[in-house]
């Protein structure tokens, strides 16, 4: 059927309470108003309060509580509003939802999904464009997805509700419903910590995530078009990442470059040029550039186009590492 | 009986008094080996603490945090709970682990610095110590609502100290209690400081229990140095969790009689006399004095009591230092359920550091 991201998380989401009433939503208006991006429309209806609860407006206890029900056995996907209202749930999370297999030797373990749509997109007030996945990838024990299509999204998220680990579930507000695509009606599962490459090319990698993906397309086309095949990885698990793919691909290419919404400064394109630098620098004919936001505070919607990448600027650093 | 007791009113329920002598009509009616039996779980634990203290400065434990004068708040509260309850607790609870049945060893062992002594058994519902000060309120609500969904006839309990009232999750715990009325029971230890910080400066409010009133359910002050007391009020808001009529907040008013941590002074910021006015309301004497005016106690118990004490003790302490230490693989294998390939490439990177430097 042909739907849009928030379509399939929908669907997704009710499928999977389907399959195991194990799974609870929770969150802030995701119940009766089916949340604010309308991913758990209808689940109010379809499995009721105890199973999709309005909570009061306390992050910190939206995940606090999500924790509290995995001592006894439930699989919650709690709702944060927007990445940019994660923050009060922060301790929640780092403290212990990542450390509790450790903490416990496996004795608790924390089997929650924890979604939150996130990066630019939705032309809000401040906080509602937040990037800030690089601060979860530094943390043990979390997994952190981004889905960049519908199809994607709905195996990836079956994958993180099925997941034993935490699972920090980012969805990019840009892409909720920018395309409609041809997505399986039946479950399916995408594997987690698998990048996958979504355009193959033989001069230059592109590592990219979530809303990143078409800009990084665009821009292929673009330098399609002067003579320069440009691979694509999506990196769908940004932790555990994916090394492997992408060294193997910068093997072959010689060139590498990462495209992220996030600051540049220890954003996650440090990590990868590093684990380039570790393991693949002899096949290199440049550096690895990073194409991503400014270490500015995320503009309004006005002045965003100045923060977020694209495709102009993919291509301009696409020049500089070919002449390199 | 919680709602006879108002604090707004200034009212703190109390049934033993500093004699030992029991106010009747409040007596919650225990059974004389139920009496000993807590008088003798709240000398076990005063006995692991100390045995605890002087471990930590021969330096065979890491940081401990002292429990002296918590036993009637502990013992009181677990004698109450029964098979299934939850408990969250926080870091000054030994009297409830032991109470509950957590193996004496484990508990050494966590202290002495290894994870291992945090694996519960399975059969019991406690969840491991919270840190982060207060953050296992919310956790206990989770718990709650949980319970209730799986139709559990249980209470979740968390408990944490009167420093942790101000902290965001206290509030954020209990409104969403109060909101979908869950099975909880609250218990705070209002041991009179956070570290060096008095209670006065944690709260303008005149007692904590009343706090409750604004989250929509009944907050109760007790003598936390009256067992009796923790006890009556703790039996009857876990009940009332148990039964469907919504969550309680426990107020148990006591003193931290050691210092904060082994790396606290408390010299610092409280006088010996205050020390001492709260040592002749030592929560063990209390209860010995009315086991005494009850006929159940004598000098010749109470030495067989210590002996065996001490000797559950140092069995436990020579059963946690026998235990091999954490292997390196140990330390890697819990971070996620199955190791990711980075992270056995850096436990093998590890290991061969350690062949090598072996060489
Ligand atoms: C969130 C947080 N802030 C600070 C600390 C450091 N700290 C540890 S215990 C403590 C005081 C706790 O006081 P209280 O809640 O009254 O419990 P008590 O130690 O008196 O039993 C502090 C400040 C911490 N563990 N967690």
């Amino acid at each position: 059927m042909n739907m849009t991201m928030v379509q399939a998380i929908n669907r997704t989401l009710a499928q999977e309470m389907e399959r195991d009433d194990r799974i609870i939503i929770l969150g802030e208006d995701v119940g009766r108003d089916g949340g604010v991006f309308r991913a758990t429309d209808g689940l109010f209806e379809a499995f009721g309060p105890e199973r999709v609860i309005d909570t009061p407006l306390a992050e910190s206890a939206i995940i606090g509580a999500s924790i509290g029900m995995t001592a006894l056995g439930l699989r919650p996907v709690p709702e944060i509003q927007f990445m940019g209202f994660i923050y009060p749930a922060f301790n929640q999370i780092i403290s212990h939802v990542a450390r509790l297999r450790n903490r416990t030797r496996g004795r608790f373990t924390v089997p929650l999904t924890i979604r939150t749509p996130y990066g630019a997109g939705v032309k809000a007030l401040e906080h509602h464009s937040e990037s800030t996945e690089a601060l979860f990838c530094q943390v043990p024990g979390l997994t952190v997805v981004v889905p960049s299509s519908p199809y994607d999204a709905k195996g990836l998220l079956a994958a993180s509700i099925r997941s034993e680990d935490p699972v920090i579930f980012l969805e990019p507000t840009k892409l909720y419903r920018a395309e409609k695509q041809d997505v399986p009606e039946d479950p399916y599962e995408l594997p987690l910590r698998r990048a996958a490459v979504v355009r193959e090319g033989k001069d230059l990698t592109v590592v990219a995530w979530g809303a990143m993906i078409p800009v990084a397309r665009k821009a292929a086309e673009a330098a399609a078009a002067d003579g320069v095949e440009i691979e694509i990885i999506d990196l769908r698990t940004l932790c555990p990442m994916d090394r492997d793919t992408i060294v193997a691909s910068v093997k072959r290419t010689g060139r590498a470059m990462v495209v992220h919404e996030a600051p540049k400064t220890c954003g996650l394109g440090a990590e990868i040029a590093a684990t380039i630098g570790e393991r693949a620098l002899l096949s290199l004919n440049g550096p690895v550039l990073r194409v991503t936001g400014h270490d500015i505070t995320v503009p309004l919607p006005k002045s965003e186009d100045h923060y977020y990448p694209g495709p102009e600027r993919v291509l301009r650093a696409v020049r500089q590492l070919m002449e390199y | 009986m919680i709602e006879r007791f108002d604090p707004l009113k200034g009212e703190r329920l109390q049934i033993l008094d500093e004699k030992g002598s029991a106010r009747a009509g409040l007596d919650p009616g225990l059974s004389d080996p139920e009496l000993r039996a807590m008088y003798e779980r709240m000398v076990l634990t005063r006995t692991v603490d100390a045995k605890a203290l002087k471990l930590q400065r021969q330096g065979r434990f890491g940081t401990y945090a002292s429990n002296l004068g918590h036993e009637a708040c502990q013992v009181g509260l677990a004698s109450a709970m029964t098979k299934g309850d939850w408990l969250f607790p926080y870091f000054r609870d030994l009297g409830l682990y032991l109470t509950l049945g957590y193996p004496l060893a484990d508990h050494y062992h966590f202290w002495m610095g290894n994870e291992a002594g945090l694996r519960t058994p399975d059969s019991l519902n406690i969840y491991p110590v919270a840190i982060p000060v207060g953050s296992q309120i919310p956790q206990s609500v989770g718990a709650g609502l949980a319970a209730r969904y799986r139709k559990l006839p249980i209470a979740v309990v968390a408990t944490f100290g009167d420093g942790a009232t101000s902290e965001g999750d206290f509030h954020e715990g209990l409104n969403m209690a109060g909101v979908f009325r869950t099975p909880n029971v609250f218990f705070c230890v209002n041991n009179q400081f956070a570290i060096s910080v008095p209670r006065a400066k944690q709260t303008a409010a005149a007692t904590i229990a009343q706090k409750a009133a604004a989250y929509g359910f009944p907050g109760v002050q007790v003598d936390g140095n009256d067992i009796l007391a923790v006890h009556a009020a703790a039996r009857e808001a876990l009940d009332n969790a148990r039964n469907g009529k919504g969550p309680t907040l426990i107020e148990a008013y006591t003193y931290r009689m050691g210092d904060h941590t082994t790396s606290d002074d408390s010299g610092r910021y409280r006088t010996k006399e205050e020390v001492r006015e709260w040592e002749r309301r030592d929560p063990l004497l209390r209860l010995r004095l009315h086991l005494e005016k009850k006929g159940l106690w004598d000098a010749k118990l109470e030495k067989e009591l210590q002996d065996r004490s001490t000797e559950l003790v140092e069995k436990a302490v020579a059963e946690a230092e026998a235990r091999p230490p954490a292997t390196v693989e140990d330390l890697f294998a819990y971070t996620y359920a199955e190791m990711p390939p980075d992270l056995a490439a850096q436990l093998e990177d590890h290991k061969a550091f350690l062949g090598e430097a072996a060489r």
